[in-house]
């Protein structure tokens, strides 16, 4: 590889990149746009749960335990009722995700120390916030009686939980790690998809693969480039993560950016490649959003968990190297973790990367196509 | 003339698209420091051909050599020795065309201390001195033309393959372009141009035509025009060229007669007199006012050789 070369290469591609806005958009704007939306809009997290509340005991015991359900913030009371018609009403019209009946023999209970037994009925309709919002309301339920066993100093056994590495529980601080992940891909794979097959189709590369210029060198100063946009990218989710979502950061700055790099280095073998091969631009693009875009979206855990998914899907999920970029982001973001615990992905994303960016080079000729 | 002198020499060179041939079988050579013309109608090989030999299309069959290197086998080591310009114009439209100099220099890794020197050249020989600073896509075809032919050339090759580079240029850019391919000429640079033009072919030094993939001729202008027709072509002008006309169509002897605006062309196969016609005439009654022998232009030739060959 000739240094000159190498460097005309990337400055050419450079000023294309700064003269074409569909390119900078792509390229910054659009992870911006990603940023801010994740970290301010997409949660999930259940807060502010309208609930309806039909209270059939009205005694001091039965108002306590709506009084704490209030209290942890996840649910609010939407309208008190009389009966069983008017909850069903406001189920109806989805006015409220939850209906609470409490008993007539609540209080009874409660004194005499038995099981206390409450009736939910759930909006099934919304699946995912029904389950959620249940499982907090069985919650609220437990702590209101330990809080009641306590109060006797009768002994009951309390689980005390515990949560480590991400102690509020906050979907955004392991959402905003596994975003950075797809912005890599975008820049990477998507991006760079584009790089070979342009020139293909403007007839740029006929004069290009005239020149004495190597494989090598077109294929590495057109990587050149668009690895320094990846970094700047994630410099920009770095500092917004800190400083505007407080996400926590426990691990090590350089060994995220060493880590990154090697990933995106990855991503960026697995657009050029597909830009080799397909030498059009709008088939390439199609490619690097099937093959490299929307794995890392679906089946890296960052948003659907993995364990979730069907066996065939989970054992696919093996070869999506997202999965490991993000176990390394949340480990690093989340947990502090280095290299020791780290090093198994490490070593797998930089056999990706190396063997994305050799198949790369083997694949490009300097002919002409058939 | 010695095998040392050739630059470019070709053998039974095949090159096959998917049962099309669109080369097939031509052997030529080319000499060092001639401007040799590659002419055809569209899609009879020129641009195949010129591919090859550039490295950027592998033969089917057959051997080539451009300088010292196996068009097969050294593609790579011929692109540093050659400059080529594509047909269709193939630099970088979004940079400017200082930029585009720039990069191209970079990529023939033209040394440092000359690369200001060669920028300038550049710009001085494609007249684009005032508008180094220019969006190349702003340009005119002509000037992009000469810019491409610039950067083709920054790095001094000893040879130069030009395919069809001035097709869709206006005539006055056209005639500006052979000036300054005869100027390289001058200084030693082989130049192998393809064209459909015929009045361009007339400016090559040697010609090869080259009709639905076969090499059918090959000379100096000249000898073409000479070796594709038999017989000798004579012009007419009479006071009665309708009467004349008439009368010759009816003599065995003349091969061809036709009307020629006002005049009348005769071919006459060789060793035929003219003189006998002149008198047939004049006993008819007809005055002959010039009888002379024409050249044949290279349409003539060009044209009475893809009829034989057709």
């Amino acid at each position: 590889m000739n240094l000159k070369r190498l460097l005309a290469v990337s400055y050419k591609e450079s000023l294309q990149i700064l003269r074409d806005i569909r390119v900078l958009i792509m390229a910054f704007a659009i992870p911006l746009i990603l940023l801010i939306l994740f970290g301010y809009a997409v949660t999930l997290d259940i807060n502010n749960l309208p609930l309806g509340v039909y209270d059939q005991d009205n005694s001091r015991e039965s108002k306590e335990f709506v009084e704490s359900l209030v209290q942890s913030g996840y649910f609010s009371i939407k309208d008190y009722v009389k009966n069983y018609k008017e909850l069903e009403t406001l189920l109806e019209k989805s006015e409220i995700k939850i209906a609470l009946v409490i008993p007539r023999n609540f209080s009874a209970e409660v004194k005499s120390g038995n099981k206390i037994e409450v009736q939910t009925i759930l909006d099934g309709s919304d699946a995912n916030t029904a389950s959620i919002g249940s499982g907090y309301l069985s919650g609220g339920l437990l702590l209101f009686y330990s809080k009641i066993a306590q109060a006797d100093n009768t002994p009951a056994i309390e689980g005390k939980i515990r949560i480590w590495y991400n102690q509020d529980l906050k979907s955004r601080n392991f959402i905003i790690p596994g975003l950075i992940a797809v912005i890599m891909m975008i820049i990477g794979a998507l991006l760079t998809s584009l790089v070979i097959a342009r020139e293909w189709e403007r007839g740029t590369m006929e004069q290009l693969i005239a020149t004495p210029v190597k494989s090598s060198e077109l294929i590495f100063g057109k990587l050149i480039p668009y690895f320094l946009i990846g970094m700047i990218d994630l410099l920009m989710a770095v500092v917004l993560a800190r400083l505007l979502f407080k996400v926590p950061f426990q691990g090590d700055y350089l060994f995220m950016f060493l880590a990154s790099g090697i990933f995106l280095l990855g991503a960026l073998g697995i657009g050029m490649f597909i830009s080799i091969l397909t030498k059009s631009q709008q088939l390439a693009y199609q490619m690097a959003m099937l093959t490299s875009f929307l794995p890392a979206y679906i089946l890296s855990g960052f948003i659907f968990p993995i364990f979730n998914m069907p066996l065939f899907l989970r054992i696919i999920t093996h070869i999506v190297p997202a999965r490991y970029y993000i176990k390394i982001l949340q480990g690093i973001f989340l947990k502090g973790n280095g290299l020791q615990i780290l090093g198994g992905e490490i070593l797998l994303l930089s056999i990706f990367a190396l063997m994305m960016l050799t198949l790369a080079n083997l694949i490009f000729k300097k002919r002409l196509p058939e | 003339m010695d095998k040392e002198s050739f630059i470019v020499e070709v053998e039974n060179l095949v090159r096959k698209f998917d049962g099309f041939t669109a080369v097939d079988n031509i052997t030529f050579q080319v000499r060092k420091g001639e401007v040799f013309g590659f002419l055809g109608p569209n899609g009879a090989g020129k641009t195949t051909t010129i591919k090859m030999l550039c490295g950027l299309l592998s033969p089917t069959s057959g051997r080539g050599r451009v300088g010292d290197y196996d068009i097969s086998t050294q593609s790579e080591k011929i692109k540093e020795n050659i400059g080529y310009m594509s047909q269709k114009f193939s630099l970088y439209e979004e940079l400017t065309v200082e930029e585009n100099i720039d990069f191209y220099s970079g990529i023939y890794r033209v040394k440092k201390v000359l690369k200001k020197e060669r920028k300038e050249w550049v710009l001085k020989m494609a007249d684009l001195e005032d508008k180094r600073g220019r969006k190349t896509g702003e340009l005119a075809l002509g000037w992009k033309q000469r810019l491409a032919l610039g950067c083709a050339l920054l790095h001094n090759p000893p040879i130069l393959f030009l395919d069809e580079p001035t097709s869709g240029v206006d005539p006055v850019s056209r005639r500006n372009f052979w000036d300054m391919i005869y100027s390289f000429s001058d200084k030693g640079t082989t130049v192998f141009v393809t064209t459909h033009y015929l009045d361009e072919a007339e400016y090559c030094h040697r010609l090869g035509l080259i009709f639905k993939g076969k090499l059918v001729q090959i000379g100096t202008p000249e000898e073409l025009k000479g070796k594709s027709v038999s017989g000798s072509i004579w012009e007419l002008e009479c006071d009665k060229p309708i009467e004349a006309l008439d009368f010759l169509q009816k003599d065995k002897r003349i091969m061809e007669v036709s009307l020629f605006g006002i005049n009348i062309h005769l071919l006459l196969p060789s060793g035929e007199e003219v003189t006998p016609f002149s008198h047939l005439l004049k006993e008819k009654g007809i005055e002959v006012i010039r009888l002379h022998k024409v050249i044949p232009s290279l349409e003539d030739a060009f044209v009475s050789l893809i009829r034989k060959e057709s």
